[in-house]
């Protein structure tokens, strides 16, 4: 909370820094949790149904915590042609997620589609943490899964 | 401001300083529909019913539009009739369409205008997402598969009264209006004002309905069931009936009550009078003893909760005085206690107001005593209304009967009350050393009356020359907070009431735009005039309790802390 | 160190230099670094080369001028100068590497790619044919040559892919910034409002109002307060001309919009740019500060009373904020729904000041057009639509990416000679243009000029300039959902026609798609179309049934064949199973006669049975069964 403090000061607490403020805070957190928002809405002298109110209008926010790995498929028109839903079924597939969940049981990801990333000449695209991964396959989005997972198992063996 | 002539629909319409263009149309005697059109907001232009078509066939909701000399407008074009008929539709199709039990059928916007436009079928399947009933506010019930998201109650809420406890949630078919995190709304910082409701087209939100509780008391022979009805209630009850706002139907609603069962019926403004001159002696003692400054009038319930949740330092300039409801209720708690060891019956004590946030108030545990709340239920004007449409009663065929004695005579000051700036002219007039009928007269052009959102007068006490400021609608109030935190205006004396224009205003009425409030307002100053006497002190019956009572008795009858 | 402020003089003089150290540059690699690139995996091309050359003792260079605008060092005409440029355009082909003078491009360049890169071509001077571009069997070495930029104009992506986006006094080298002077000490403001109306520059970000009447609007109001914003907010799927602006020639958009701040008499500027362009972020914000650090932005610029400071806003995830007066609730830290107009954002805009808004594109024209005069640009596009315009190509097209053309160039120029035609040598459908706001063109517009006029006569419009090619095998009904979806998505949900009205248009259309809906869906969505487009509340809302109006007028066969029909052609009939129901089925032997492929069996009066090894779901049987046995399972 001191770190999120932090930030709105490093805005002057004006209120019209407040998307700005989210888009640090979530950067950092990864999502933004009831505590910080009523933090924001506190230090910036607004309401809370406000900055909840803008919070839930912008496609970016999170109100809920997200994997470690935020994994998205663009779903932009290029990438739709060149069948960029076959790759977030078969992820979601892999991950087992069931109807509304977005976040694998164990945490470490989550799935998300993205509007047009603008790298429509490498469609499709999948992007993990930002960084993009062109021209994908079902198969090729699992494998990368895959790695990652294994990186993870590895890591807790360390 | 702009002046001209308009041709609506061919016709010539003269405009002169109108707002928009849907204004000029409803002057000319066109009602075109609205959702979230109310003049007294912001415009927000969101329902597109108001949609105009100009000579280009260009269309264009008229809300937004500025009349301009020459313009040319069509109203009722094939293609706008469509358009409403469709966007009707569209609502209906997202909307919880049990009307026949809803609490607000027969006054629903929604439900009258599908039925002005002839809609009678919806093409669409019904998708609504499930919601859930919020009625954990002692005001107010949220139906959210009702609402439409005209944002009424949401402009209101910021705008007017300045606490934006609701708003709008997600976006596009899943924007909800709620408040943060989809909270209930007794888990937020609402003082449950409910103008909200009152400004809601549909059954979204509704008053908190308790005629349930009211009839079964009255039905109970065990109860005896004493009613007292607050000044705003007498000229705003006739408007179910046809009659004009401000026509004062006091007696006639006596009449009805006792129709209805009711045992005994009251007038608020015997307490009113108390709190006149309880609250005149207080601040004649903090003058001498030098403060606290400003005092703050403690009448609206829904402003003590604004402090108590957003700005509790000023707690302490409250007026101890509780509000004319909670004395008047404690004087006839402790009047009839005898009466009910005597004769077995228990006495169940209904206040009638035009307030949501009274309901509120009669449920603090400050007014609970052995268990009991001293004001047993809280009904507004709309729902006395519904009770007594629902008897059959023909309010202005009744018989004019006086509220009984001994707590049925009030004082004229006592009956301003329920317009802004009553209060403050109430206890000026028991402050003034000169209490000739002109010092008087002269009152009624000062400050004090008036339709300003922010007013403030001055007058001499002895020595002292008294500041004084009157507002009306919350958000006034909070920026007067403002200016007296930054040193930048001082007052010796405030009175707030959080709704606009005062009680008259309150949520608990009957649905009007300023100008019907100015009239119940007018209602209320002309019920003054024709007071046999128009000062607190002069009500023979309050003097003469006020002498049996010890300091004591008077203290804990008259008087509260909300800081403890 | 920092460098101290410019005044007019030092500006020139540091324009001299860097333009003479530019001249005196004897190779430049350019890596592109746009987004698409970048992806390929360009940074670390860029990495290794500089790795390899050092280890190589070739000298590298990174930038023009010291900081403090002094010549780097002494030119030997030996050194190497390595560079991130702006995109190319050519992202199919991407990661791309450019040499100049030779003006060779390599395609597809690959990490392992860079030793040899350096020994062959830059040591000995031999091109790498594996690298080259090639179509239809001819290798391209030399990068003007390549179709898909022989028939380009490029203005205002002419430094995207040339120059060091990070390194102003590349910019500088190329006249960067002498518009603005021009526009600060020669010109009055009436003058540079005048200057780019007569220019006829037109908004590049959908509607095409004239800029220089918006400027001069603005100019006109009473002194105060005033706002420049820059619209980047370009949310269309499949358009990134303004991403590769911002990344590749982010000077050009700030000198833009000191221009406008002169002639609006306004000191504040903001650029709002897309929350999935953090790379344009990052780069517009490295040419603030520079600008900054050099006197071209902040207070008394060139010594001069006129201030000026810009921000960048990052957008977070709402395509309507590119609609006017939602970006500018945006900016002032509120949901961004759109407000009713009048008052119109001139008049009151961002925090209800006076405010100059254009797009990226457009004020990235305003530098060249104060430069090279108004009917320079005029000689430029169209009567009506002057000057270029940046279109992104994509979809089924042989090559996709960022093309810069003169306004009235054909559809047919654009895909065929530019793009290469239709992929896989399949036919050509139609042209989704303008995104979900804009229409589809078909066969019979391929001749037709494109320029604002011609394309809003048929119902479409340039919008921010996607165009999504599509080939036979494309379902247009399937398109019209797609982008009803898109919208629907983005809608505000403020006014009642946008968001409850594309909600029902989307289930519709989901409906015909799949083959369940019926002739009076198509009227409602008819009727839908008409109010929505004509009482929604902003553009977004009255634009959204674009696709829809346009495909059933252009494609209203595709739309019968999945509502009369049950079965199109394009969409591989339905996606699940098909079977019969027992107990519904009496037996009559309707299905068993339609069905193409002979997949039903049964005796009369008998429940039939679909044999699914046979069944191509064609739902041929379900939409002639009069009892409704037929079901997807």
């Amino acid at each position: 909370m001191a770190r999120v403090e932090e930030i709105i000061d490093s805005y002057g607490c004006e209120r019209h820094h407040l998307i700005a403020i989210m888009q640090d805070v979530q950067a950092e957190f990864k999502y933004l949790s009831p505590q910080v928002l009523e933090l924001i809405a506190q230090k910036l002298d607004i309401g809370v149904a406000k900055v909840y109110s803008v919070a839930t209008f912008y496609e970016n926010f999170s109100l809920e915590a997200k994997g470690k790995y935020i994994i998205k498929v663009c779903d932009g028109t290029a990438c739709h042609v060149r069948k960029s839903q076959p790759i977030y079924n078969a992820i979601r597939e892999y991950l087992e997620l069931e109807e509304k969940q977005k976040t694998s049981a164990d945490g470490l990801f989550t799935l998300e589609t993205v509007a047009c990333l603008g790298a429509c000449g490498l469609a499709p695209v999948v992007t993990v943490n930002d960084q993009v991964h062109s021209k994908m396959s079902p198969e090729l989005a699992i494998e990368l899964l895959d790695d990652l997972r294994k990186e993870e198992a590895a890591h807790d063996r360390d | 401001m702009a002046k001209g002539i308009m041709y609506i629909d061919g016709q010539r319409v003269p405009f002169d300083g109108e707002p928009n263009v849907l204004s000029v149309i409803r002057k000319a005697g066109i009602e075109l529909p609205t959702f979230c059109y109310y003049s007294d907001l912001s415009v927000y232009g969101a329902c597109r019913m108001c949609v105009v078509e100009d000579e280009r066939g260009k269309i264009e909701t008229s809300c937004s539009m500025k009349p301009r000399d020459g313009l040319s407008i069509r109203t009722n074009t094939a293609r706008l009739l469509q358009h409403r008929r469709m966007i009707l539709e569209l609502l209906l199709a997202s909307h919880n369409c049990s009307c026949t039990t809803c609490e607000k059928s027969g006054d629903c916007r929604l439900q009258e205008l599908s039925m002005r436009f002839g809609v009678r079928r919806v093409r669409f399947r019904d998708s609504r997402e499930e919601s859930t009933l919020d009625d954990s506010s002692p005001a107010v019930v949220r139906d959210p598969s009702k609402c439409i998201l005209c944002g009424d109650c949401v402009r209101m809420c910021e705008e007017t009264i300045g606490m934006g406890i609701i708003d709008f949630a997600r976006r596009g078919y899943n924007m909800r209006v709620s408040p943060a995190f989809g909270r209930k709304l007794s888990e937020t910082h609402c003082i449950s004002c409910g103008q909200c409701a009152a400004v809601c087209p549909t059954g979204a939100i509704t008053v908190y309905n308790q005629i349930g509780k009211a009839w079964r008391a009255i039905h109970d022979p065990q109860k005896r069931v004493v009613v007292q009805i607050a000044p705003a209630v007498r000229v705003a009850v006739g408007e179910a009936f046809g009659l004009p706002a401000g026509q004062n139907v006091l007696d006639q609603l006596v009449t009805a009550l006792k129709f209805m069962g009711v045992d005994e019926v009251y007038d608020t403004t015997f307490g009113a009078d108390f709190t006149t001159i309880e609250e005149s002696q207080e601040f004649l003692a903090r003058l001498e003893k030098g403060g606290p400054f400003p005092m703050f009038t403690s009448c609206c319930p829904a402003w003590i909760k604004y402090l108590e949740n957003e700005n509790p330092k000023y707690l302490k300039n409250i007026s101890t005085c509780k509000s004319p409801m909670e004395m008047f209720a404690s004087i006839i708690r402790k009047h009839y206690q005898e009466k009910d060891a005597e004769d077995g019956r228990t006495t169940f004590h209904i206040a009638i107001m035009p307030c949501t946030a009274k309901k509120m108030e009669a449920a603090r545990p400050q007014f609970y005593h052995n268990g009991k709340p001293d004001v047993d239920v809280v009904l507004t004007t709309l729902e006395i209304i519904n009770m007594i449409k629902e008897s059959g009663i023909q309010l202005p065929q009744m018989e004019l009967e006086s509220p009984d004695l001994p707590f049925g005579l009030g004082s004229g000051a006592a009956v301003i009350y329920g317009s802004s700036g009553g209060v403050a002219e109430a206890v000026v007039r028991y402050c003034l050393p000169d209490k000739s009928k002109n010092t008087l007269r002269e009152l009624q052009y000062s400050a004090l009356r008036g339709n300003e959102s922010i007013r403030e007068a001055t007058v001499q006490v002895g020595e002292r020359e008294i500041k004084l400021a009157v507002v009306h609608g919350l958000i006034n109030a909070q920026k007067l907070l403002k200016e007296i935190d930054e040193g930048t205006a001082y007052y010796d004396l405030v009175e707030v009431m959080t709704c606009p224009n005062g009680c008259v205003g309150g949520a608990g009425q009957p649905y009007g735009l300023k100008q019907k409030k100015q009239d119940r307002a007018a209602g209320l100053y002309a019920a003054d005039r024709a007071a046999p006497f128009k000062r607190a002190e002069k009500n023979p019956v309050v003097r003469d309790f006020l002498k049996n009572y010890t300091d004591e008795e008077r203290h804990e009858l008259l008087h509260v802390s909300y800081t403890d | 160190m920092t460098a101290t402020k410019l005044t007019r003089e030092q500006l020139k003089v540091r324009q001299m230099k860097a333009k003479r150290a530019l001249e005196a540059q004897h190779r430049q690699v350019l890596i592109c670094a746009g987004t698409g690139c970048i992806a390929g995996g360009s940074l670390n091309i860029y990495d290794r080369l500089k790795e390899a050359c050092e280890k190589l003792g070739v000298q590298v260079q990174v930038s023009l001028l010291h900081e403090d605008g002094e010549v780097e060092s002494p030119s030997k005409g030996k050194e190497l100068h390595l560079k991130k440029s702006g995109c190319h355009g050519f992202c199919e082909m991407g990661p791309l590497l450019q040499i100049e003078p030779d003006g060779i491009l390599y395609t597809h360049v690959q990490v392992e790619d860079c030793e040899e890169i350096i020994e062959k071509t830059l040591v000995k001077g031999e091109v790498i044919q594996r690298l080259l571009y090639q179509l239809d069997g001819v290798t391209y070495a030399k990068h003007e040559d390549i179709p898909f930029y022989h028939k380009q104009h490029r203005i205002v992506l002419e430094n995207c892919g040339t120059t060091d986006a990070e390194d102003i006094d590349e910019y500088l080298a190329k006249d960067g910034y002498s518009a603005f002077e021009k526009a600060l000490f020669e010109m009055t403001d009436e003058a540079i409002c005048k200057e780019i109306s007569d220019s006829g520059l037109r908004g590049r970000g959908g509607g095409g109002f004239p800029a220089g009447r918006k400027w001069e609007s603005v100019r006109t109001q009473p002194k105060g307060k005033k706002y420049v914003v820059c619209n980047g907010d370009e949310g269309d799927p499949g358009a990134f001309m303004d991403r590769s602006i911002m990344e590749g020639n982010p000077h050009s958009i700030i000198e833009g919009m000191l221009i406008a701040g002169v002639a609006a008499g306004s000191d504040e500027g903001y650029i709002y740019v897309r929350a999935e362009y953090p790379l344009a972020v990052s780069r517009l914000k490295t040419a603030i500060a520079k600008a900054e650090e050099l006197g071209l932005l902040g207070d008394h610029i060139l010594g001069t009373d006129f201030s000026f400071h810009l921000h960048v806003n990052r957008g977070a995830g709402a395509f309507v904020c590119g609609e006017g007066s939602a970006l500018t609730a945006s900016i002032e830290g509120k949901r961004g729904m759109p407000r009713v107009k009048p008052p119109r954002t001139v008049e009151k805009g961002l925090w209800a000041r006076p405010t100059v808004l254009n797009n990226v594109e457009t004020f990235s024209n305003v530098p060249l057009i104060i430069r090279n005069g108004a009917q320079w640009y005029r000689s430029i596009g169209t009567e009506k639509s002057p000057g270029t315009k940046a279109f992104a190509l994509t979809g089924n097209v042989v090559n996709t990416g960022l093309i810069e053309v003169p306004m009235g160039t054909t559809l047919r120029e654009v895909i065929f000679d530019i793009g290469g035609g239709i992929k896989d040598g399949k036919k050509f459908k139609a042209v989704q243009i303008g995104g979900p706001s804009g229409g589809c063109l078909t066969e019979e517009h391929l001749d037709m000029p494109m320029d604002f006029d011609s394309l809003k006569k048929v119902g479409a419009m340039i919008g921010s300039g996607g165009l999504v090619v599509m080939d036979e095998d494309t379902c247009m009904v399937e398109v019209a959902r797609f982008f009803m979806n898109f919208t629907q998505n983005e809608s505000c949900g403020k006014c009642v026609p946008c968001r409850e009205g594309t909600r029902r248009m989307l289930e519709i259309l989901t409906r015909i798609v799949n083959n369940e809906g019926s002739l009076e869906d198509l009227d409602l969505l008819e009727t839908l179309a008409c109010t929505i487009s004509e009482t929604a509340l902003c553009g977004l809302g009255q634009s959204a049934c674009k696709p829809v109006q346009s495909t059933l007028k252009y494609f209203r066969n595709e739309y019968l064949a999945h509502v009369v029909d049950k079965h199109c052609p394009h969409c591989n009939g339905r996606k699940k199973e098909l079977q019969i129901d027992p107990e519904l089925c009496k037996g009559c032997g309707k299905c068993m006669k339609q069905c193409p492929m002979d997949a039903i069996s049964g005796q009369i009066r008998m429940p039939h049975v679909i044999d699914t090894e046979k069944c191509i779901k064609c739902g041929a049987c379900w939409g002639c069964c009069p009892f409704g046995a037929i079901r997807e399972e």
